[in-house]
């Protein structure tokens, strides 16, 4: 492993080196993941908090059964239950978990940044699972596992990344890496959402066939419809599908080959329509959820054992 | 009392000169080559020496919230930074908003006597928008202008009145311009950068179309609209249409927007979370030709104190603002090592120019007659701008712990030193 950092804050840090080792990693424990004893406990005494200041079923599951299968105990901390809620600072929260003698923060925070100001000012390793709209590199790392497994190599590969880029950290962790790998990455999306997001240095494409034809890979954004009010979004859902969401008769114009991907929950028939999400040839999303987990233990292990080398 | 600044280079405005200055109680008394006796004698070889500088826009966080900074802590950030003449912001607990109020302020100030506080008033009743204050009797009081920083004016109505009738009592309206039905909770500038960070921005047209209603609400009335803290090079090119135009209109700048740009944000340090925000280089650059060409009027620091607890946060928590009294010297300086103007652009854009709209008939130049309000400036002298040095109750500056070149090193307030570097005396 040529990563070294205690903490994975950003996507932006990592190497063609870093990433492949953390693909070979993880692939070798997808194989223990399929065994019937599924550990290996190379965290055994661990403590590994799922520091959760915004809400996510799915990531929170994710990392804390990849902390479980290595042998880490594992604690969730959910800001429903946590004292933010009654003025205290992350910070404060923070040092007063930490002070319970714990090794491992994964963070997921609806602040951009507040991963990095997190590590910063912590000695435990810290994870970013989510901060606002920057960042989610697990997810990225498992999106490139899935998307590696499908066509087998990065090579000569388009990936078109469509839907609300201003708010989307999958996004954001996903260009670093894939520009990093040297992958063509092409963005798509409602106005609204694109703003500047030239910055990124990708092709940016004007409608739906343009952005779907020629795409080895397509991840599509979740559309968050629980957004918070007193901003201006798109008129509505029905014209957001017809604009902006994926359907079989779109995938018209796609390569024979091409691959779905999503970070999940789906909103159906909003973003992605049943006929492709649930059509095993062409969606990922499952295997994605699997990949998930064998990243995370890569991740997981990687980062507390830096902790010592340094 | 007497006091001889002997060897002295006076930067006014309009010329530079070599002379001593003999300063009687508060007021200059001559200026020439002879060197009369005086009871204390200060020797300014070296030195520049500059007219008081005056700030437009502070806020002392007093009443209310004196733990940031209160008026005396004010007063000795002031000096430190050679500045004797400072404008807090009405925007304190309660809002500067009547006659009472003011005269507390003053009152406060004048009883430690480092700086002249000329309060600004608020427009509307409890900055709330809508009601206008009693201009008048806030006048009188010693308001020098009104102003609901922070809290625009949103209703054209209300800013009409306020303009009609500020004009009415011989002052004038200070506008934070932004439109604030287009913040969409933006924390910096919206462009490439807030894209880039995934925080939300706040476009530099909230700012454009602001001054755009005002000047043509100063156009309708006649009223003289001030301008604070302009941060857009698009604005500028408004501001100087309007003044072309024969608009009663002025503007100030905070040497963050002329020092710093957006990138700074990529660390996401909230010491350099404002409002305006930071902006893109080219504004920076549109700023300092500004400055140079004339169609900025005034410098001022904007000096926003918060507590560390409260800038020790996720960047969308932290307040907006930063401490500005004890960098606008060294980083005013930076413009004339620079070249973009010279000592006498700084010291019309510090000081005669803020007195002309303040309308201080003895301030603002070194001049016989006038009051005996001094900065003492080394350009070259070279210091660590460290806690042990910051007057502030607060921390919050990027440039903390930052080396810094040029300093008033004595500051002297009608007549009495109030500050020698490092410290506050009077
Ligand atoms: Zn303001």
């Amino acid at each position: 492993m040529t990563y070294t950092k205690k903490d994975l804050i950003s996507t932006k840090d990592l190497s063609k080196d870093d990433i492949y080792s953390f693909l070979n990693l993880a692939k070798e424990y997808k194989k223990l993941n399929l065994e019937p004893v599924k550990k290996d406990p190379i965290l055994k005494g661990v403590t590994v908090v799922n520091a959760f200041f915004e809400n996510s079923t799915r990531t929170r599951t994710s990392f804390e059964i990849a902390g479980k299968r290595l042998g880490a105990d594992t604690i969730n901390f959910s800001s429903s239950t946590s004292s933010t809620n009654k003025g205290e600072t992350l910070i404060d929260t923070i040092n007063n978990i930490e002070a319970m003698k714990t090794d491992v923060f994964i963070v997921r925070h609806y602040s951009s940044g507040s991963a990095q100001f997190v590590a910063k000012n912590t000695p435990s390793c810290v994870i970013n699972a989510g901060d606002g709209c920057n960042e989610h590199p697990t997810q990225a790392l498992l999106d490139l596992l899935t998307i590696f497994e499908s066509k087998g190599s990065f090579e000569n590969l388009t990936v078109t990344i469509i839907g609300d880029i201003f708010h989307s950290r999958v996004a954001r962790s996903n260009i670093y890496a894939m520009q990093t790998l040297g992958i063509k990455v092409r963005l798509f999306g409602p106005p609204m959402f694109m703003q500047n997001a030239e910055i990124f240095g990708c092709e940016i494409c004007r409608d739906m066939d343009e952005a779907v034809r020629g795409s080895d890979a397509i991840i599509m954004l979740r559309i968050q419809l629980e957004r918070s009010d007193g901003e201006v979004a798109f008129p509505s859902v029905r014209e957001y599908s017809k604009y902006f969401g994926l359907t079989k008769r779109r995938l018209e114009v796609a390569k024979d080959n091409v691959i779905i991907l999503h970070p999940g929950p789906i909103n159906r028939g909003v973003e992605l329509n049943s006929d492709v999400a649930d059509d095993p040839r062409i969606s990922s999303i499952l295997d994605q959820v699997e990949n998930g987990v064998a990243i995370r233990m890569a991740v997981l292990k990687t980062v507390y054992q830096n902790k010592f080398k340094a | 009392m007497t006091t001889l600044i002997k060897n002295a280079t006076i930067i006014n405005a309009t010329q530079t000169l070599k002379a001593n200055i003999l300063i009687e109680n508060e007021i200059i008394k001559s200026i020439s080559s002879d060197e009369p006796k005086a009871d204390k004698i200060i020797d300014a070889s070296g030195k520049l020496v500059f007219p008081g500088l005056i700030d437009m826009h502070v806020h002392f966080r007093d009443p209310g919230l004196e733990y940031k900074d209160d008026i005396i802590t004010g007063s000795m950030s002031a000096v430190a930074g050679g500045v004797t003449t400072c404008c807090p912001m009405a925007n304190t607990n309660p809002v500067n908003d009547n006659a009472v109020i003011t005269r507390d302020m003053i009152a406060k100030a004048k009883k430690r006597g480092l700086i002249d506080l000329l309060p600004i008033g608020a427009i509307t009743k409890g900055m709330g928008g809508k009601g206008i204050t009693e201009m008048g009797d806030m006048s009188e009081a010693g308001c020098v202008a009104f102003s609901d920083d922070g809290l625009p004016v949103s209703s054209s109505d209300v800013m009409r009145s306020a303009l009609e009738y500020s004009a009415f009592h011989k002052s004038f309206i200070i506008n934070h311009s932004q439109d604030c039905s287009l913040c969409r909770g933006g924390h910096m500038n919206e462009g490439k950068m807030s894209m880039l960070l995934g925080i939300k921005g706040m476009p530099r047209e909230q700012e454009e179309i602001m001054i755009s209603r005002d000047m043509l609400l100063a156009k309708l009335t006649g009223g003289h609209i001030h301008v604070a803290h302009v941060s857009s090079a698009y604005s500028l090119k408004l501001i100087e249409q309007a003044k072309k135009d024969g608009i009663n209109i002025t503007c100030e700048v905070c040497p963050h927007h002329f020092t710093f740009d957006e990138s700074e944000l990529i660390s996401y340090d909230t010491n350099f979370k404002m409002s305006p925000p930071l902006r893109t280089k080219s504004d920076v650059e549109a700023m300092r030709n500004g400055l140079k060409n004339g169609s900025i009027d005034v410098i001022c620091t904007d000096h926003a104190p918060h507590h560390t607890d409260e800038k020790f946060l996720e960047f969308d928590k932290a307040p907006f603002g930063i401490l500005g009294l004890q960098t606008l010297v060294p980083l005013t300086l930076n413009l004339v090592r620079q070249g973009v103007i010279s000592y006498n652009d700084m010291a019309r854009l510090t000081s005669k120019n803020p007195a002309k709209i303040l309308n201080l008939p003895n301030k603002g130049e070194i001049k016989e007659g006038f009051l005996a309000d001094i900065a003492i400036i080394d350009p070259d002298f070279e210091y660590v701008y460290d806690e042990s040095l910051n007057k502030s109750k607060s921390k919050n500056s990027p440039l903390l712990g930052k080396k810094l070149k040029g300093a008033s090193l004595i500051t002297i307030k009608s007549g009495r030193v109030v500050f020698d570097f490092p410290n506050v005396v009077a």
